[in-house]
């Protein structure tokens, strides 16, 4: 059906987390996607100096089904309890410029060429946009992954970057979506049970508190800022509808009437805003919400793992009482206490690293947005600055009219 | 009303449907003028029964459209010549005149019945603005008159304010003030300030519309009646949408003098100086919205509206063709325009709401934020969302009252100015019929020669001449209506363009403020994201 190419969008879209591509030994890139009705196929680039891959570089596409793929089996690796997973990339919504490619297509007869026109222009704008948005969420999930010391040498991901057949990744069917959501569940019943385990850690005890209150204030501060953006959007679309209804009526009226009127192209300009403010401020937010969840999930594991621990200190103490089972019992507490403090040990360090990744995160686009609000807010100054200079010239003395 | 509309449908000739029509709207009108008597105080002497038009209005349900309205005034102190025309002097069976005249006597759409104002009696005022079509009528003596018009003409400053409540519960009313400031000449004073309520503009109005409509001069329509939104005041909430009310509607009554001023021919008139000076000013009691005129308004727009549809004028004149096509177009997308426009204001609105509720959670996720540094930039960005969210609330209102209100202005202004185009083929049509009844007399005449009967002979060479008297009344009127019209369309244009630069000049004004605004306070937050360490 319709593909739109991204190679207008050849320009680097900076990842919205950090800066991840520091490391030159494995440096991985989207610089192309398309688009196909449901589908969308990423071309993801890699180049590194790592001898583990065939070669230097290479480039395979990569549908979204398989980063997710890729995402729940690092998830499901027993290694990795310790460690926080990066979020998978949410799915490609296209549906809001779908909707109003129908719009389109339905209302085609019913519009004038300007009219339609136009609308095309927003829907492509539109398309573009969230385009943009999805290639950089997917590209930082790898980004994550292949700047993590543990993660990038991970042979799955591997596979994920070089295998350049098909991965035929299936699909989940409808029982392992069940189990999925059951897992679910049970984990959230879980986390109330032990919770009431106590902690001994004082650093992991703050963290907890810490991230719990975070992350319901950051899920309500994406919230509010989607609706922001969602609001500036429609100003936007009022804006472009007026300028459309002033061109209207300035065409067959007298040329001083239609001076003064075709005045208005701020609709572009508050589109522009709108969607930057989106792409820095509310993706960040969504996509620190996300991560939060991971970090949690961290913390979620590794309180597991303490209550496991809990669990066979009592069991041997039993078996020991007993005297039966006792060597079974004992490797069995050996093993979680093992496990707790790995767990305990990498948590930390995620959770300290976590922490300052956020702070520059936040900074680095509250910066972005910073900039471009006051870029574009001069632009508009001086735009309407010069339509109300351009005004003031023309003069409505009755010779005028023509 | 329905038997009226039924009519329209069974249409055999335009003759007959006409007729008919007549006939319902005088039997409708002697019913309400029954009922009138009983009621009305300032009720004419017995020759208002023949003058349809002078009813006076009764009780009556208001139909949702008569709700924008202008007023009947039944004042007894405005007091004038019988306003009727000769034609009513008519013989009674003729059916055919007395409708014309009821019809043509009536404005269009909005106006309702007349005031016993003098109407034809006034002469036009003489041309004070030149428009470009200046070749097709005279210019010079009138151009010295024009341009020292218009020097005085905008010599005045009208303000509307201080509305203040008056009374309680459901007879409550708002009063404003209404100061004005001019070196005119035609003022007593420099300096007046009267007390105005909202049923005195809308007795200005109707008025004027009744004096001046027919002329075919443009008068400018008065502010829309709100039910709801005046109940809400009556009923004493001072919530922010009475506010909100009471502030449009302050506002729509300001501009509404100012337009009706600055017609020369409206400014000279005294009922306008008896408005903006005279202390006391008679109740118009008939601008109710439960009251009087509500009938007769009705039976009145129905008949326009069924008129318009039988009415088959031969434009000779191909400026007013093009000119009714034209304004046809501007209305359609004046209004297309102002819709936009609102759902912009009411958009606007909404991202200055979102953005207030998300300054207030960024100020939370600041707080609950252990890294000092990200935790206070993330409060200075609350700060500064909340300053633009005031930003965005001021732009939604200068949105609103410069360009929304204009527009809807001008909206009900082109209604007006295609009033006055009807007026001008009520005007044609009256000529036409009086060309007819010429001939039919003329017709009756030559019968009676035959006949032979010398006393009815007389009378019907007395109606002929009176007739042909009709008929070059109705050519002049024609005449003058075309050219009122001519010299107030391109006098509306004019002041349409100016209108609307000074509108938008201010806007983007409003505009460039918000962008500095907006631009000083980011320009506050930045070296505060980036001292987060």
């Amino acid at each position: 059906m319709t593909s739109i190419s991204e190679d207008s969008d050849k320009e680097k879209v900076r990842s919205v987390s950090v800066d991840l591509n520091n490391d030159a030994s494995l440096v991985i890139d989207i610089p192309d996607a398309l688009c196909e009705r449901d589908k969308v196929k990423f071309t993801v680039h890699t180049k590194t100096t790592l001898s583990s891959f065939q070669k230097p570089e290479f480039s395979v596409p990569r549908q979204h089904e398989e980063f997710i793929w890729l995402h729940d089996t690092i998830v499901e690796t027993e290694e990795y309890a310790g460690l926080i997973i990066p979020p998978a990339p949410p799915k490609p919504d296209f549906e809001g410029p779908r909707e109003k490619m129908h719009k389109l297509g339905e209302g085609e007869s019913s519009m004038t060429k300007e009219e339609y026109a136009k609308m095309k222009q927003e829907l492509e704008a539109e398309y573009l946009a969230v385009f943009k948005k999805t290639v950089q969420v997917h590209e930082v999930f790898l980004q994550r992954l292949s700047s993590h010391p543990i993660f990038r040498k991970d042979r799955n991901f591997q596979i994920f970057l070089e295998y350049d057949q098909d991965l035929s990744v299936r699909r989940k069917n409808a029982k392992e979506m069940f189990g999925g959501f059951f897992k679910n569940m049970v984990k959230s019943a879980d986390e109330v049970l032990i919770s009431g385990v106590k902690e001994v850690d004082e650093f992991f005890e703050q963290e907890k508190t810490f991230l719990l209150d975070y992350s319901s204030k950051i899920k309500d501060a994406s919230a509010k800022a989607e609706k922001m953006t969602r609001s500036h959007k429609n100003v936007a679309d009022d804006y472009n509808h007026i300028s459309g209804a002033l061109n209207s009526t300035a065409a067959d009226n007298n040329t001083a009437f239609k001076k003064t009127i075709s005045v208005c192209v701020l609709q572009k300009l508050e589109d522009r805003v709108a969607s930057d403010q989106e792409l820095k401020l509310t993706e960040l937010l969504r996509y620190y919400t996300r991560d939060i969840q991971a970090a949690k999930d961290l913390l979620y594991r590794r309180a597991r793992a303490l209550a496991d621990n809990e669990n066979s200190n009592k069991a041997l103490d039993k078996a020991r009482l007993k005297g039966k089972d006792i060597a079974q019992a004992e490797e069995n507490q050996k093993q979680c206490l093992q496990k707790f403090d790995k767990l305990s040990e990498s948590g930390k360090k995620e959770l300290t690293s976590f922490k300052a990744r956020r702070v520059v995160a936040f900074r680095k686009n509250l910066i972005e947005m910073t900039e471009l609000e006051i870029k574009h807010a001069k632009v508009r100054r001086l735009k309407q600055k010069c339509q109300k200079s351009n005004l003031k010239k023309i003069d409505p003395g009755p010779q005028n009219q023509s | 009303m329905s038997c009226m509309k039924r009519l329209c449908h069974e249409t055999r000739s335009h003759d007959r449907l006409r007729r008919t029509l007549a006939v319902c709207l005088r039997l409708s009108r002697r019913l309400l003028l029954k009922m009138s008597e009983e009621r009305d105080a300032a009720a004419l002497s017995g020759s208002a029964q023949t003058e349809g038009e002078e009813d006076l209005f009764v009780s009556a349900m208001e139909s949702p459209e008569a709700a924008r309205l202008s007023a009947e005034d039944i004042s007894p102190s405005s007091n004038g010549p019988k306003a009727e025309p000769m034609l009513l002097d008519d013989d009674p069976d003729d059916l055919f005149a007395e409708a014309t005249e009821e019809v043509s006597l009536d404005s269009p759409e909005r106006q309702p019945i007349l005031s016993d104002g003098p109407s034809p009696v006034i002469t036009p005022v003489t041309p004070v603005m030149i428009s470009s079509r200046a070749d097709v009528f005279d210019r010079s003596p009138d151009q010295d008159e024009d341009e020292e018009e218009n020097r005085d003409t905008f010599d005045i400053q009208i303000s509307v304010s201080d509305p203040e409540k008056v009374g309680d519960g459901m007879n409550a009313y708002m009063v404003y003030k209404v100061l004005t400031k001019t070196s005119l000449s035609i003022f007593s004073r420099d300096e007046v300030c009267v007390k105005r309520r909202f049923s005195d503009f809308l007795g200005l109005h109707s008025k004027l519309a009744s004096k001046y409509m027919h002329m075919g001069y443009i008068v400018p329509p008065a502010p829309e009646k709100s039910i709801v939104g005046m109940t809400k005041v009556k009923v004493g909430k001072e919530d922010l949408s009475s506010v909100e009310f009471v502030e449009k509607r302050r506002s729509a009554l300001e501009r509404y003098l100012l337009r009706t001023v600055k017609h020369p021919a409206l400014l000279k008139d005294p009922d306008v100086l008896q408005f903006l000076e005279s202390s006391e000013l008679p109740r118009a009691v008939s601008t109710q919205a439960l009251s009087g005129a509500g009938i007769l308004r009705m039976v009145n727009k129905a008949a326009d509206a069924v008129n318009k549809m039988t009415i088959k004028m031969n434009e000779s004149d191909a400026w007013f063709e093009e000119k009714q096509q034209q304004f046809e177009n501007l209305d359609v997308q004046l209004r297309k325009l102002h819709a936009s426009v609102e759902s912009l204001v009411c958009h606007r609105k909404e991202l200055s709401v979102n953005t207030a509720s998300f300054a207030k959670s960024a100020a939370m996720l600041g707080n609950s934020e252990d890294h000092t540094a990200l935790s206070r930039a993330l409060s200075q960005l609350a700060e500064v969302e909340e300053k633009i969210d005031q930003l965005h609330q001021d732009q939604a209102c200068a949105d609103f009252y410069l360009i929304s209100e204009l527009l809807g202005d001008y909206v009900r202004l082109i209604t007006a100015v295609k009033g006055v185009f009807d007026q001008r083929m009520k005007t044609w049509a009256k000529c036409q019929d009086a060309q007819v009844m010429l001939q039919r007399k003329r017709e009756a005449e030559a019968k009676l020669q035959h006949a032979n009967k010398p006393d009815k002979l007389q009378q019907a060479k007395d109606e002929i001449r009176e007739w042909e008297g009709k008929v070059q009344q109705g050519e002049r009127d024609f005449e003058q209506i075309s050219k009122n019209i001519r010299r107030e369309v391109g006098r509306f244009e004019k002041d349409r363009v100016k209108d609307f630069r000074v509108v938008i000049i201010k806007y983007l004004e409003s505009l460039v403020h918000t962008q500095q605004q907006m631009i000083k306070y980011w320009e506050a937050f930045l070296p505060e994201a980036k001292a987060i360490a």
